[in-house]
């Protein structure tokens, strides 16, 4: 019986108009949301774990009353259980105070596993799975590219530049899984219909004994001094092919350095 | 509550627009040129639970009801997809209510679940070469012969007979008429048993088209579905339905002609303007989405009474042969002015609006001709 945890985001939808609030944090109020497409992957090896042989998977998210889309997705994809950290003084937590907050929730359940997508594709720092290893105490076996459980023994391969390399670790585990472990599944029909039955907590910072000084905007160690919107995209150059088209497109390459 | 925006439908709605926008839109134009959709999308679509919707859960379906498949077809299209891949994805809805309804349990493990797993593809032969909406008139004949039926005669027009794996026929047993018809399903392959096809059309391409020839195709006896004889009840108990997901498919396609053109008239400029600036532009697109607009809510009534089962068998055929002739009319008319709106662009095979142009045009033909569905309806109207 495997009990996994996984850790999910809520993230604004990255084909909608995105926008930061007068503070620099990022607009989760007016811009349509959904679950982190990176975090849909961890999401499905867990399913895939639990699928193999015996366990159960739990949901986890922690942000404002939308962020339960999030938690409703994955439980349409078949996890079992779901927990919402909804504190309104979470708000402008920076990694490491977020990170707070999860190991402290993930403390609450009972779990083997805990897994995370390989970054939010909002913040895309991809650190926070190693943060909350360390709050925790756990190994933290990161950037899978595929996962397998064996008893109590998780096993990874992690695709770097210059080779693969195998990583194994024992007993309780963080693990963040890539893009490449695997397409998640689609909320199937019967999955959509059963998952209003299945349970969410929710749970405030008190819940978990968190302080509220201890997180938020003030207390994140990283600030956000300022933001501009990215300018629009100019109009592309057009060549005249006039029998040296193929020597102005290397030229054009090598300008840039694709060459 | 709407029963149309509960959340696990606004969930379904969310599910299917990801799956047309991943699994078909970038394929589809592929699969027009092809003539035909590849089997591993009916896999795919049976994954995500699509082929089971309405089919119950004993069945091997995913359950839920019509305003569940209505969702499907209408999200699939205005997403991007087009009314020949759902006649040709989901052939099935035509192929097995009969046999899910009045089928043995044999029937029902050998061609319900599999084809709703995806692993088989199902069609309906009813139409003949010389007898479109006249059913009662059906001159496929099965004669009994020890333990099989001897089946002679020709079916055409057959959606998906090309790659189905077996047809649920309709074929004389007993006297003329329509006290006579049975259905039994046959599978392909079987000696006697020759198909003909892709048969070449003006819209639909990626729904394989098929002319079936039975000449002493031997099969066994409990391939009958039901009773014997009761065949026209079954067919005509499930026209219902497939006129339902025809006038869904006729304002879906309108809509999405709409949302094609509005965004082709706010991008083009003539004479330095972007169309949708010209007062005449604007009051066509409100025009168009006024009649997609009439056409959906006869549609979704219609599909709300056959869900809540407020209305009997005749009152339903009314209420279906008026919505599908309210759709399919302003289906007819908006894909027309969507095409007009895009100008010579909308005459190219490259612009989506060509393909619903031309695809729009068998909505009022199948499933019983706009002709067909005025008749009953003055009858049923006392006319």
């Amino acid at each position: 019986m495997t009990k996994i945890v996984v850790a999910v985001k809520y993230v604004p939808d990255a084909t909608a108009d995105r926008k930061f609030e007068s503070d620099d944090t990022v607009d989760r109020e007016n811009v349509d949301g959904l679950l982190s497409e990176l975090d849909e992957y961890a999401v499905e090896q867990a399913l895939q774990i639990v699928e193999e042989g015996e366990g159960e998977v739990t949901v986890l998210t922690v942000g404002p009353d939308d962020a339960a889309d999030a938690v409703r997705k994955a439980l349409q994809m078949g996890a079992d259980a779901g927990v919402h950290v909804n504190d309104e003084a979470i708000a402008g937590s920076d990694a490491i105070a977020t990170s707070l907050v999860l190991a402290k929730a993930i403390e609450k359940l009972e779990y083997d596993l805990v897994m995370f997508g390989m970054a939010s594709t909002d913040g895309s720092m991809g650190i926070v799975p190693t943060l909350v290893a360390e709050r925790l105490g756990l190994p933290a076996v990161t950037y899978g590219s595929e996962i397998t459980v064996d008893g109590s023994t998780v096993t990874i391969r992690r695709d770097g530049d210059a080779a693969s390399e195998t990583v194994t670790a024992e007993g309780k585990v963080v693990v963040s899984v890539t893009d490449q472990t695997g397409e998640p599944r689609y909320p199937s029909f019967k999955g959509i219909m059963a998952a209003k039955k299945k349970p969410v907590d929710e749970w405030s910072l008190a819940d978990l004994g968190v302080d509220a000084a201890q997180v938020g905007l003030d207390a994140s160690g990283t600030q956000v001094e300022s933001t501009a919107p990215r300018p629009p995209r100019t109009a592309g150059e057009i060549v005249t092919d006039e029998g040296d088209g193929g020597t102005k497109l290397a030229e054009f390459l090598a300008s840039k350095k694709f060459i | 509550m709407n029963p149309w925006t509960t959340p696990e439908r606004t969930a379904l709605r969310d599910m299917v627009r990801d799956f047309t926008h991943k699994e078909i839109v970038p394929n589809l134009r592929q699969w027009e040129d092809e003539g035909r959709l590849p089997r591993e999308l009916h896999l795919t679509a049976a994954k995500a639970g699509l082929m089971g919707v309405g089919f119950p859960e004993e069945v091997g379906g995913s359950g839920g009801d019509l305003v569940d498949t209505t969702i499907v077809t209408e999200t699939i299209i205005e997403s991007g997809g087009s009314s020949g891949l759902i006649a040709s994805l989901f052939t099935h809805g035509i192929a097995l209510p009969h046999i899910v309804a009045n089928g043995s349990p044999d029937l029902i493990d050998e061609y319900v679940r599999p084809t709703l797993a995806g692993e088989k593809i199902g069609s309906l032969g009813v139409t003949e070469p010389d007898g479109g909406s006249d059913v009662a008139n059906l001159r496929t004949r099965a004669r009994k012969d020890g333990a099989d039926y001897v089946v002679d005669g020709a079916k055409t027009f057959i959606t998906s007979g090309v790659r189905s794996d077996f047809v649920t026929t309709a074929v004389r047993t007993g006297d003329d008429g329509w006290g006579g018809i049975s259905l039994v399903v046959i599978d392909k392959g079987l000696d006697g048993f020759d198909v003909t096809g892709p048969l070449a059309k003006m819209g639909w391409h990626c729904s394989d088209t098929a002319e079936l020839a039975f000449s002493g195709v031997r099969v066994p006896q409990d391939r009958l579905v039901g009773e014997e004889n009761a065949g026209f009840v079954y067919v005509m108990q499930q026209f219902v339905v497939e006129r339902l997901s025809l006038a869904t498919q006729g304002y879906a396609t309108a809509q999405r002609a709409l949302d094609l053109a509005v965004e082709y008239a706010r991008t083009r400029e003539t004479f330095g303007r972007p169309l949708i600036k010209r007062q005449a532009v604007r009051h066509r697109l409100v025009e168009m989405h006024q009649k997609v607009e009439a056409a959906r809510a006869v549609t979704r009534q219609a599909v709300d009474a056959q869900v809540s089962g407020e209305k009997d068998d005749l009152q339903m055929s009314l209420v279906a042969s008026t919505a599908k002739n309210v759709a399919v009319e302003a289906c007819e008319w908006v894909v027309s002015q969507a095409v007009q709106i895009h100008g010579g662009a909308g005459y190219m095979r490259d612009s989506e609006v060509d393909r619903h142009y031309r695809d729009a045009r068998i909505l009022g033909i199948g499933g019983g001709a706009t002709e067909v569905m005025k008749d009953l309806s003055a009858k049923l109207l006392g006319y």
